[in-house]
């Protein structure tokens, strides 16, 4: 029982972070039809702009975390702006490269700048544990969770309610009509791109709270598609339900089974889904014609 | 067939031939002799780096069959790669089967992989056959390093060198000669196979699916005749790997090498065989050429010799970036502009 709740709390931090990675891999796709493989190298990004701002700045770690994300918007406008406008309109393969060579071009930075060697910093997140019947529970981890849902509802309210969520979704619906209704596109992929680094911002910020600064998170970038898949390319919630399930699935096998079956158990899931349901559980079924 | 003006045919052999200008046959006749004379000028360095050339033409000429020919976006070459080296491994390893007969059989046990892998291909295409092929390729590395009764887990493979004659084949020189065939053969067979009916059935599911149904492809079966034969030669380059490296790792064939040749032909030109041999060429060629200006850098500016793994990271991204925006129909159509100016010299005065 207490492996079992151990397990779950730490199954739903780690997916609630795919969540967030996930929800900005959504928010891309959804505006501009971009499959985003730098969502990986976004995070890592978030996790070494928060070590540099907090340890070797030294800034308060609220003006940290706004620096951070500030920071990570204004990377992902440049990249908006300067690869990916150009290839607008442009077949699927190029776009799944365009942003594969980002991501190369990301890492190779980030590495460059801050060398391969793990490192840490003072995590602000509340120290200690929460002892919760024959549990411990990390309150790192805990907190993670509803910091997570809160920035994933306010993803799910902009779309909803502001001017260029909905603006965001008549593209996604359909870009000429769009277009003739006077939405600015190139604008709506601006937005797009800054809320997409914004959120993997603060789960970097979260992932270099909890589990330190190494160039290895982005490899979590590769978890987001079993994520989405099973969520729905098109779908926030999607993104939370997903990321959430497959945390789980990946805390409650390693911690049962073991043999690295964690890594490969969502892949499996991902083809799964994709040969009974490809498009996810909240995702939009889409019927082509000639 | 596009026809460049200046260009007349008479007669129908002419106009379906394979290179049917005489420039056409005079370049490859140049380029052939270059290939021939090259090892007995080359260094025991550049022989080496002329190998992995060849064999990454093999396996880039195969990706394009599937992505460029056929349009199924493929994230899996690194695991078809795998398999044919662990196929063509532990057939020499455990049954003793000569290294040519154990090549052949694991080319055509990839090619069934292969297939396996393009069943989903049935339902899904564009974006989410992509991300099937990247599930395929996390799984497929998993059992490599996982399934310790067949692959040996973590432990790499050795292989007994290959000989003929007597001859020990996997030196950079006598293996130049086996690696140079297998991609002219490669080469060959492609530049053929989209002149005959299921090459052109590739072509037809490539540019509209749905179309080519219409007019009689069985485009669930020409998907997965595109996933076999593209796995085949993914499975000879793995094989070819294997015996020239002697030595088979799960290292050799993660993601990153998927995403490797999918930059060559990116890079190289999607849907041509020339721009397979241009990508495979560029892509293998530029870490060498940034190593080797690091080590020209190393006595004037050492700082900038320790940047230079990242360095090699991000001009790789670069390279595909740049191609893509700058010319999308890569190294193949630079070579082509080359070639029209030069058709009509000095009188420049068309467009291809």
């Amino acid at each position: 029982m207490a492996d079992f709740l151990q397990l779950t709390v730490s199954g739903l931090s780690t997916g609630m972070i795919y969540a967030l990675a996930a929800a900005g891999f959504v928010v891309i796709y959804k505006a501009s039809d971009v499959i985003n493989f730098t969502q990986g190298d976004l995070l890592l990004l978030g996790t070494y702009l928060i070590f540099f701002a907090v340890a070797q700045i030294g800034l308060p770690w609220s003006l940290g975390v706004l620096v951070t994300i500030l920071l990570a918007v204004a990377v992902a406008l440049a990249i908006e702006r300067l690869v990916l406008r150009p290839l607008i309109g442009e077949p699927i393969i190029s776009m799944i490269m365009v942003t594969i060579g980002l991501s190369s071009i990301l890492r190779g930075l980030v590495n460059a700048i801050w060398g391969p060697a793990p490192r840490s910093f003072e995590s602000f997140l509340p120290e200690g544990s929460v002892v919760l019947g024959p549990a411990v529970l990390s309150t790192g981890r805990l907190l993670s969770i509803p910091i997570a849902l809160v920035v994933l509802a306010a993803l799910w309210l902009f779309f909803r309610h502001t001017r260029d969520g909905i603006a965001m979704r008549a593209i996604a619906d359909d870009q000429q009509a769009a277009l003739s209704m006077g939405i600015s596109i190139p604008r709506v992929f601006g937005v797009a791109w800054g809320l997409a680094a914004a959120s993997a911002a603060i789960g970097g910020i979260m992932l270099g709270n909890i589990v330190g600064v190494t160039p290895n998170v982005a490899a979590i970038g590769l978890h987001v598609f079993p994520v989405v898949i099973l969520g729905g390319l098109d779908s926030i919630r999607g993104a939370v339900v997903g990321g959430a399930l497959i945390g789980l699935l990946e805390a409650y096998t390693g911690g049962y089974v073991g043999h690295g079956l964690n890594l490969v158990v969502p892949y499996a899931v991902l083809i799964l889904v994709l040969m009974v349901r490809p498009y996810g559980l909240f995702g939009k079924e889409i019927i082509e014609r000639v | 067939m596009s026809y460049e003006c200046g260009v007349f045919h008479t007669r129908y052999r002419s106009d379906m031939g394979l290179r049917p200008k005489p420039a056409q046959r005079i370049r490859l006749a140049l380029f052939a002799a270059a290939v021939l004379v090259f090892p007995f000028f080359a260094s025991p360095y550049w022989l080496d780096l002329a190998n992995q050339v060849a064999i990454a033409t093999v396996g880039a000429i195969g990706l394009n069959i599937l992505v460029g020919y056929t349009g199924q976006i493929s994230l899996g070459q690194g695991a078809f790669m795998a398999v044919g080296a662990y196929a063509a491994g532990l057939l020499t390893l455990n049954l003793g089967l000569p290294w040519g007969v154990s090549i052949v059989l694991a080319c055509f046990i990839t090619a069934a992989v292969g297939t396996f892998f393009g069943l989903p291909s049935l339902r899904l295409k564009g974006l989410y056959l992509a991300i099937a092929t990247l599930a395929a390729q996390e799984i497929v590395q998993w059992l490599m390093v996982h399934w310790t009764a067949l692959t040996g887990g973590t432990e790499a493979i050795v292989l007994p060198s290959p000989r003929l004659f007597g001859i020990r084949l996997n030196s950079a020189f006598s293996f130049y000669w086996i690696a140079v065939l297998a991609a002219a053969g490669t080469a060959l067979f492609t530049a053929n196979l989209f002149r005959s009916r299921a090459g052109r059935a590739f072509v037809a599911v490539r540019d509209q699916d749905i179309a080519a149904s219409v007019i009689g492809v069985d485009v669930f079966r020409t998907k997965l005749l595109a996933f076999a034969t593209s796995s085949f030669f993914a499975g000879l380059a793995g094989a070819l790997i294997a015996f020239y490296r002697s030595i088979v790792t799960w290292e050799r064939f993660t993601l990153e090498v998927s995403i490797v040749y999918l930059a060559m032909i990116i890079v190289g030109g999607l849907g041509t065989v020339r721009g397979s041999l241009f990508g495979a060429a560029l892509i293998t060629l530029l870490p060498a050429l940034i190593t080797n200006a690091g080590r020209a850098l190393q006595e004037t500016a050492p700082a900038v010799a320790t940047l230079l793994p990242y360095a090699q990271q991000g001009v790789f991204g670069l390279v595909i970036i740049l191609f893509l925006i700058f010319e999308p129909k890569g190294l193949s159509k630079l070579w082509g502009n080359v070639k029209d100016y030069f058709h009509v010299w000095p009188f420049a005065y068309r467009r291809g």
